[in-house]
């Protein structure tokens, strides 16, 4: 299991963040924390509940502002940008895969409709094509094709989170934000799952920020491997280092937990 | 912009915000005012709060724009929208029209128009061509509106993303970012499901290539009259208190995809009185046994080209 691209140093960043603080009243969510992602990279970011995960993706998306940082995208202020811009990059050169397939899927609309929907925000106006897009990328998430005119609700957990990353990939963005997106499934689902995120990134070159809490999975998936522990980023580097020799106490508590378990 | 000539225009610019109109107090009331009124029932405070959301509706083509609603003594579904913007801007000298579903004659109409003969003692008419202001529910007149017209929707719901996302917040920055992808999911789920897009009312519009906007609960048929139309066109909304306009010859566009364009749907019958092939029909139950025909929603315009046949033949 080796990181599937050689070591991304040197290449200029797609994201960039220094110095993010943020609190929530006594609170120390983030600290100091500052990460980075080149183009076709997979980064795992890894702790324990509470440790600041879902924050630091909030933040380096725009969706939550810090007390203190700078997030930088191609080398454009993240947080000083509009919302109608962030927003635009939101449905096109990025895409956010939600934990709780409920926060990322329009449950009243169409598993066809919920994968054009990006499309037709962006200007598609051919609904013929909007379906055939639609239909390959069900074929790519493994979704039969006769199911595209069903409701999400009729999906199963599984399927309902393959849809919604569909839904994001359809578009083709850049950078996929990916918060527990195996959280709550059966585990031979977040296996076949995580195989999919994992050969959907390698041939789209896509550069993948994913939150997780399970260490199999980010040595399945990371080039890079962030460690979180209360607001702080305790240890990074690539994933084969800090899995197999971890540095800090608390990343080798994280790795014994998973080979006793 | 268009609507500077209209709002320029001696007609309009007198009815929406010129002394003449505020000034119509002074003015001698037409026969058959009732006393005890101001001149159209609302005070000259509330016009003017209701001119102003006019003009900046106007500039802003399709874009709604909240007004204080008053109370009038009319239920909410009786139109109070329409009704305020045309005692907002009606004059002693102007002919209103009034129409519901297309005819002078049923009863929202002919309440209204009583409202405003008794409060305004303007004058009226059931003609198209001889009103200088029509409101209506539910049609457009089939005869082409002139410059010198204005039109007043009665709209029971101006937000078109209504059904689509409840939250007010979230809708009003849907448009601040012209963000409309969720309404054409709506009409990708129809085409999916149905294999055209089921909407045969309120179908939505683009209004100058930049607001979405809610026609009304007038027929699709409709939507192309709204395209480039000389007449001013002004929208009510009573209980949402909103208030929207289309400036003369504005582009209004009603969505669809490439692949599957707009159609105006109508009935694929010729009208039974005046044997017309292109307007609106509405069907109608002759007797208990199921016994129907089609004819003219537009009372006027069918009366009229029954009296033109009629008048041909006798020649
Ligand atoms: N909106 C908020 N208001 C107040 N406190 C918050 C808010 N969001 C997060 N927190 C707190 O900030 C800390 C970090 O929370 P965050 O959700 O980022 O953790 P996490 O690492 O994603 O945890 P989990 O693995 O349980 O999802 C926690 O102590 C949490 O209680
Ligand atoms: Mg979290
Ligand atoms: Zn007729």
């Amino acid at each position: 299991m080796t990181p599937h691209r050689p070591e991304a140093g040197g290449l200029t960043p797609l994201l960039e963040a220094q110095g993010l603080n943020l609190r929530f009243g006594a609170i120390p969510a983030l600290i100091d924390v500052a990460i980075d992602i080149t183009a076709g990279e997979v980064v795992a970011i890894v702790g324990e509940s509470g440790s600041g995960k879902t924050t630091l993706l909030r933040v380096l998306s725009g969706m939550m502002a810090p007390d203190a940082g700078t997030v930088q995208w191609l080398g454009q202020d993240v947080l000083a940008m509009g919302e109608a811009a962030r927003r635009r990059l939101m449905r096109t050169e990025w895409g956010f895969v939600h934990q709780n397939p409920r926060d990322g899927l329009r449950l009243a609309v169409s598993a066809g409709g919920n994968v054009g929907e990006r499309l037709m925000a962006v200007g598609a106006r051919h609904y013929g094509s909007i379906r055939e897009q639609a239909l390959s990328w069900l074929a790519k998430v493994e979704i039969d094709a006769s199911r595209i005119d069903d409701l999400p609700r009729t999906f199963s957990g599984g399927m309902q989170q393959r849809l919604q990353i569909a839904r994001t990939l359809v578009t083709h963005p850049k950078l996929v934000f990916m918060d527990e997106p195996t959280g709550g499934l059966d585990v031979s689902v977040q296996a076949r799952l995580l195989d999919l995120i994992r050969s959907l990134s390698r041939e789209l070159g896509l550069s993948v920020l994913i939150v997780t809490h399970d260490i199999a999975a980010a040595r399945l998936l990371a080039d890079r491997i962030l460690v979180m522990r209360r607001g702080r980023v305790v240890e990074q580097g690539l994933t084969d280092r800090v899995l197999d020799d971890p540095q800090h106490p608390y990343t080798q508590l994280l790795v014994s937990s998973v080979l006793a378990a | 912009m268009n609507s500077a000539t209209t709002m320029d225009s001696p007609r309009a610019s007198g009815t929406i915000d010129s002394p003449r109109a505020s000034g119509a107090i002074d003015s001698p009331r037409a026969s058959g005012a009732i006393d005890g009124y101001n001149f159209a029932y609302l005070d000259e405070a509330t016009k003017r709060m209701i001119r102003r959301a006019l003009l900046k509706a106007v500039a802003i083509p399709g874009h709604q724009i909240p007004f204080g609603a008053r109370e009038m003594p009319l239920p909410y579904g009786w139109g109070t929208g329409g009704i305020q913007v045309t005692a907002s801007i009606l004059g002693p000298t102007d002919t209103l029209k009034v129409i519901d579903q297309g005819a002078d004659d049923t009863t929202n109409a002919i309440s209204i128009r009583r409202f405003f003969t008794r409060v305004a003692g303007v004058a009226t008419t059931e003609h198209t061509a001889d009103a200088t202001v029509v409101q209506t529910r539910h049609r457009i007149p089939e005869r082409t509106l002139r410059e010198d017209q204005i039109i007043v929707y009665q709209v029971p719901q101006p937000e078109p993303l209504f059904r689509l996302e409840p939250r007010r917040t979230e809708t009003k920055r849907l448009h601040a970012l012209a963000d409309y992808g969720l309404m054409h999911v709506r009409l990708y789920e129809d085409i999916a499901r149905l294999g055209h897009i089921a909407k045969a009312y309120d179908y939505p519009v683009m209004v100058n290539g930049r607001y979405l906007m809610s026609p009304s609960p007038i027929p699709a048929f409709d939507n192309p009259k709204m395209h480039r139309m000389p007449a001013l066109q002004l929208f009510g909304a009573g209980r949402e208190k909103r208030i929207y306009a289309i400036p003369p010859y504005t582009d209004v566009r009603s969505l669809d995809f490439e692949d599957h364009p707009f159609r105006p749907i109508r009935a694929p019958h010729v009208c039974a009185l005046c044997g017309s092939g292109d307007t609106y029909l509405d069907e109608v139950i002759t007797d208990d046994a199921g016994g129907r025909l089609f004819v003219c929603s537009d009372t006027d315009f069918c009366a009229e080209r029954q009296a033109d046949t009629a008048k041909e033949a006798a020649e």
